[in-house]
């Protein structure tokens, strides 16, 4: 399970939350009110006043190569460091037969893990970076716009994946502006009021 | 054959060469001609200084004064270095990285050289010190420049990269690893192709010196030589020790990426 405490982000009021396993939290908001600065935040990407705990461990508690083995954040525009897609997937025992599952599932072949990034189009990106996110098995997922750039073929495939992964016990916590896709997935949501307006802006409601 | 030595009135002849510039940038509209004449005023003063100083120093003979100038010479490479910098790390520690890392580098090849493979007497002997370490400094200066450059521009740039490396769980290190090999090839470069051309393209500025004062050239040659090696080492420490003190000024003890220690010029 996922605690967050009195966490300080910008000019939003502290947020506090649980997210359990097999739980899924749509962060919803317009874009600039905080979500992805919310997501980073959890995966301990910037410095931030405030406690998280995974599993009753506290972030400082943990490695910071720990805390991010478990709590994985997907960023909705990935970065790539290597020609093709293939030298960034992480190497685990097993992780083969894994990845071409998670490629079949969301509509890929093994073949795209080959091909140029810079021929990828940008949501066949964007699913291979879920893809690389999922291989190591993180408890957590901070997913940032992952149907930004998807047809709606591709979004039900997530979907499904997302759904399969709440499932498998792993916490869910979704940054999104698609209004279906939270209302298919989430159980929780935590809504933001624009920046300009940040008094009483977060507040969790059930659906 | 002997040293001709130059007088005033020799000096003024060869400052006539610089009306040429002078009338390349008013024929151009250039509009250098203010920033031409006070280059080479500095030029002037900032030698005779400089000159003055040596004398002085060389005649006291003295490890304190050669450790002051020193010490004044890694200063100004300290500024050089860091008012170079494109985008730099704000804060001391980087002041510190930018100075230290070629002050170090010269220190320990400077020493080396003239405690174990020249061996003047005293060892300390300013004439050999200074003018080698001005050498080492001077190299590994630029080599600290072109990666604490190379580190910070690439940061920037593959930000998401290098924050896609850190949230699928790797270490600083790991997530700069192509960036700072990258960086590190940058900084040693010169050092490689200058050893390649050396003597090809151009006599270097040493070996010259040495055959208009009348030294053989083999001579001359061999002292090349050593001051090559010499370097290539300590660029090739100032470099590394850039490179990996890049690393933790770019990154915080959670591994995160602190683009927000980036101070624009």
């Amino acid at each position: 399970m996922l605690r967050v405490e009195h966490l300080r982000i910008g000019s939003l009021p502290p947020l506090s939350f649980n997210v359990s396993n097999g739980e899924c939290l749509a962060i919803e908001g317009p874009s600039g009110s905080g979500k992805t600065r919310i997501l980073r935040a959890i995966a301990d990407l910037d410095p931030v006043d405030g406690q998280l705990f995974l599993d009753g461990a506290e972030r400082r508690e943990m490695a910071p190569l720990a805390w991010r083995q478990a709590v994985r954040y997907v960023a909705a525009e990935p970065g790539w460091w290597t020609d093709t897609p293939r030298g960034t997937l992480p190497e685990v025992a097993g992780s083969r037969a894994r990845v071409v599952r998670l490629l079949a599932a969301l509509g890929l072949s093994e073949e795209e893990l080959d091909r140029p990034v810079s021929v990828l189009s940008t949501g066949e990106r964007q699913r291979i970076a879920l893809v690389r996110a999922l291989v190591d098995e993180p408890s957590v997922l901070l997913l940032d716009e992952p149907t930004a750039a998807l047809d709606v073929g591709a979004t039900a495939l997530v979907e499904e994946l997302v759904k399969f992964q709440l499932l498998a016990g792993r916490s869910v916590l979704i940054a999104s502006h698609d209004a279906g896709l939270i209302g298919r997935l989430a159980h929780t949501r935590l809504q933001l009021a624009p920046s300009s307006r940040s008094s009483n802006a977060a507040r969790t409601s059930p659906p | 054959m002997t040293y001709v030595p130059l007088e005033i009135p020799d000096l003024v002849l060869a400052a006539l060469l610089l009306i040429a510039n002078g009338a390349v940038s008013f024929w151009f509209r250039l509009g250098l001609e203010r920033s031409l004449a006070i280059s080479a005023l500095r030029m002037v003063l900032q030698l005779s200084v400089v000159a003055l100083a040596l004398r002085f120093i060389f005649a006291l003979n003295s490890p304190l004064w050669t450790i002051a100038f020193a010490l004044f010479m890694a200063a100004a490479a300290a500024y050089e270095v860091v008012s170079r910098q494109e985008r730099r790390v704000s804060g001391g520690l980087a002041f510190a990285l930018g100075a230290g890392a070629p002050f170090f580098a010269g220190l320990i090849a400077t020493l080396f050289a003239t405690a174990i493979v020249i061996g003047p007497d005293p060892w300390y002997a300013p004439r050999y010190v200074l003018p080698l370490f001005g050498m080492m400094l001077g190299n590994a200066l630029s080599g600290t420049s072109l990666v604490l450059d190379a580190m910070t521009s690439a940061a920037v740039r593959e930000r998401a990269a290098i924050e896609a490396r850190i949230a699928l769980g790797a270490g600083r290190f790991e997530a700069f690893d192509a960036i700072l090999r990258r960086a590190l090839t940058t900084g040693l470069m010169p050092i490689v192709t200058a050893m390649a051309t050396t003597g090809v393209v151009a006599l270097p500025g040493m070996m010259t010196g040495q055959i208009l004062a009348g030294i053989d050239p083999v001579s001359a040659a061999k002292y090349q030589v050593m001051i090559m090696f010499l370097i290539a080492g300590s660029t090739g420490v100032a470099v590394v020790a850039a490179g990996l003190g890049s690393v933790l000024l770019l990154t915080d003890e959670r591994h995160r990426l602190r683009l927000d220690r980036l101070a624009q010029k």
